[in-house]
């Protein structure tokens, strides 16, 4: 009744292959994005911004970035952090390099840079393969951290081997730096979700993106079709390394202001960005943005559950919130591998028979 | 023989030494993985859980004391009783079969027949979730393990030595503790292996890591296999906590060892149980000689963070496999 493609007749080639088919669909989009320019950036304060919207906005971009990588082209990948750190990083010597050139174009130099590295780290890709791969990518994350820790002329030699960023203006605004305004933080991460999920969604529809999913599906086969697994691997490394970086760059400059790379981009980091594809559902742009949702948005309903409502000690609260991760990615794994994007397209499809199923 | 040459051996002797504990926790991946093609990240986490276990029950500490005190109101902490070593040992080792039961009646059981990646991510939720009981029950503060084993570097092969350099030579430095692990692991090890050959389990245990299908088909109870698969992870994890335990207290960094055990297993291969040791021994002299060589002098040290990683990067480029791994076929 209220969600159905009855009566919605395409005419044209570009009518029948555009993103999203159904008119339902496409007015929901644009709902979505006419709320997320128009009606968020005047109602959200520092709060909100800093403890939901932002780090939900910078994570569903290094979502995006696993995504198009472990979900699309099936190489598991567990180096994510060590990827941001070199966002970041990027972004902070080119801040401070530069410091005349707009800060816009520094993130998206800093995830070509990204790019750079993470093609370079995925060249052992063509030879190992599987699990073997995904502690490879270990040696990424770990090679890099302690690599802005130990070369002082990452962090510009000072003294507490912290990185922080300084103030940069877009418009006349300030966007990075102690006094930036929350909507314009909020503004400045949503512009870069908006980009790059548009590019990764049109990616993955085209070529590049089936040769993606034809090597994930089995490489062997992909290969005697003719997709050129040399070529599909090392882009999706770059184009997975790119998003990460820009991700790595924004929540450096943006979200945290100041960094140390160990605790800001650690071990824990890749797998938190692992587990928001995996809750989310691998091979999904939706699926990102529902488990980055899902992920910023449970310790902090936990925090307020437990903290709050049931005045228990936090520590006792940070305990249970790992119990909780856990069986959640246990149970997900076990009832619904596809995650909640699978979910959602169910729902989708009960939506469209409803209310007279056969 | 000059002093240099010495320390050089000595680092070499305290690599291998290391080795040996990276090889134990490594042993329990293997064991998993050749049986169920699981393969288990949660290893490391479940030689901190069973450490947990084991000093908290030695002390006598109430289970889930924090979680009840916080519900109940209550303040209560310790039973007020210390438990020997050897039964709060076997108390432990009841508390990790339970354990693995638990895992493969409410997880794997279900995950049957998924992708090997599902069944990875799905001992990553198992690392957290286990990784949070071990806190609700014992408490996340650092514990000292004292089950006895001696600390300290030895005297007697420090003097017993001596006499082999010059002057500016003062004997290897060996801690005793991890002498003590080398033998434990010895005899872990030859004791796996006779349990494999020689009894019925064993060999039922090897026939279901040959082929799941022939080993039902004559008889061979998968369910029990793993629960007793997992018990032996159990096992080997807690001997691994243990050791590393007494080395540097129980804390949760001990989970991070897991980590360690990963090029380890790369270099021996997944399905190697000497490829588990040799790898060990292989990384374990590797990092160790590296930092005293290049790391401390020439690249601000503390490359055993990734050393270990390269190394075994580098060396699947050449070897896909491992070096002791069964060969990778692969066919459409």
């Amino acid at each position: 009744m209220l969600y159905r493609e009855a009566g919605d007749f395409k005419t044209t080639y570009v009518a029948d292959n555009q993103t999203f088919p159904l008119k339902l669909d496409r007015i929901g989009f644009w709902v979505t994005m006419a709320v997320a320019w128009l009606v968020i950036p005047f109602v959200v304060n520092d709060y909100w911004a800093s403890s939901l919207l932002v780090p939900f906005l910078i994570y569903a971009i290094a979502a995006i970035g696993l995504n198009i990588l472990t979900g699309y082209c099936g190489q598991v990948s567990l180096g994510t952090g060590g990827f941001m750190a070199v966002g970041a990083y990027a972004c902070y010597k080119l801040m401070t390099s530069f410091p005349d050139v707009n800060i816009m174009i520094h993130i998206v130099l800093a995830g070509g840079i990204t790019a750079a590295v993470g093609t370079a780290f995925g060249l052992p890709s063509l030879r190992i393969k599987g699990f073997y791969l995904a502690v490879a990518t270990l040696a990424a994350q770990f090679f890099l951290v302690w690599l802005f820790n130990k070369v002082s002329w990452f962090y510009n030699y000072s003294a507490s081997g912290q990185i922080s960023a300084p103030e940069r203006l877009v418009a006349g605004v300030a966007v990075t730096g102690p006094s930036t305004p929350a909507w314009a933080q909020y503004l400045i991460c949503l512009f870069f979700v908006t980009v790059c999920a548009l590019i990764a969604r049109n990616l993955t529809r085209g070529t590049i993106g089936r040769s993606w999913m034809a090597i994930r599906d089995m490489d062997i086969a992909a290969e005697i079709i003719g997709v050129n697994p040399l070529k599909a691997k090392l882009t999706a490394f770059a184009v997975s390394s790119f998003f990460v970086g820009i991700a790595g760059a924004l929540f450096f400059a943006v979200y945290l202001g100041a960094v140390e790379v160990g605790e800001a981009f650690g071990i824990q980091k890749s797998f938190l960005v692992l587990f928001m594809i995996i809750i989310g559902g691998l091979g999904s742009i939706f699926g990102s943005f529902a488990g980055a949702a899902f992920l910023v948005l449970l310790p902090v309903a936990l925090k307020w559950l437990g903290v709050d409502v049931m005045g228990w000690p936090t520590d006792l609260v940070a305990h249970f919130q790992l119990v909780i991760v856990g069986a959640l990615i246990m149970f997900f794994l076990i009832k619904e591998p596809h995650g909640l994007a699978q979910l959602w397209r169910l729902a989708k499809e009960k939506l469209r028979l409803w209310p007279f199923p056969y | 023989m000059s002093a240099d040459f010495l320390y050089g051996i000595e680092v070499i002797i305290n690599g291998l030494m290391a080795g040996v504990l990276y090889a134990l926790v490594a042993l329990g991946f293997v064991l998993i993985y050749k049986a169920s093609g699981i393969f288990n990240y949660a290893q490391g986490v479940m030689a901190l859980f069973s450490a947990l276990t084991l000093a908290g029950i030695m002390s006598g500490q109430v289970p889930f004391a924090h979680l009840i005190n916080a519900i109940f109101g209550t303040d209560i902490h310790y039973f007020g009783w210390n438990v020997p070593v050897l039964a709060a040992i076997i108390l432990t080792l009841i508390v990790m079969v339970i354990f693995a039961w638990g895992v493969q009646r409410f997880v794997f059981r279900h995950l049957v027949g998924q992708e090997p990646i599902i069944l990875f991510m799905a001992t990553i939720g198992l690392a957290y979730f286990l990784e949070g009981v071990g806190d609700l029950m014992w408490g996340s503060d650092i514990k000292t393990l004292a089950v006895g084993l001696p600390q300290g570097g030895s005297l007697v092969v420090e003097e017993w030595t001596a006499g082999l350099g010059g002057d500016d030579f003062y004997g290897f430095f060996i801690d005793e503790l991890d002498m003590v692990a080398t033998v434990v692991a010895i005899v872990l090890v030859a004791g796996l292996i006779a349990f494999s050959q020689y009894t019925k389990q064993g060999r039922a245990m090897r026939a279901v890591a040959d082929d799941h299908q022939a080993a039902l088909s004559v008889g061979i109870s998968l369910n029990f296999i793993w629960v007793l698969v997992w018990s032996l992870a159990g096992l080997v994890a807690l001997v691994a906590g243990i050791m590393w335990g007494a080395k540097s207290g129980v804390q949760f960094s001990l989970s991070l060892i897991a980590l360690k055990a990963l090029p380890v297993l790369m270099l021996g291969g997944f399905t190697s149980i000497p490829g588990a040791i040799v790898g060990g021994l292989i990384i374990g002299v590797g990092e160790k000689l590296f930092e005293y060589l290049i790391g401390a002098p020439y690249l601000g040290g503390a490359t055993e963070n990734w050393f270990a990683y390269v190394l075994a990067l580098l060396f699947l480029v050449f070897r896909p496999q491992g070096l002791f791994g069964e060969r990778i076929i692969e066919r459409v």
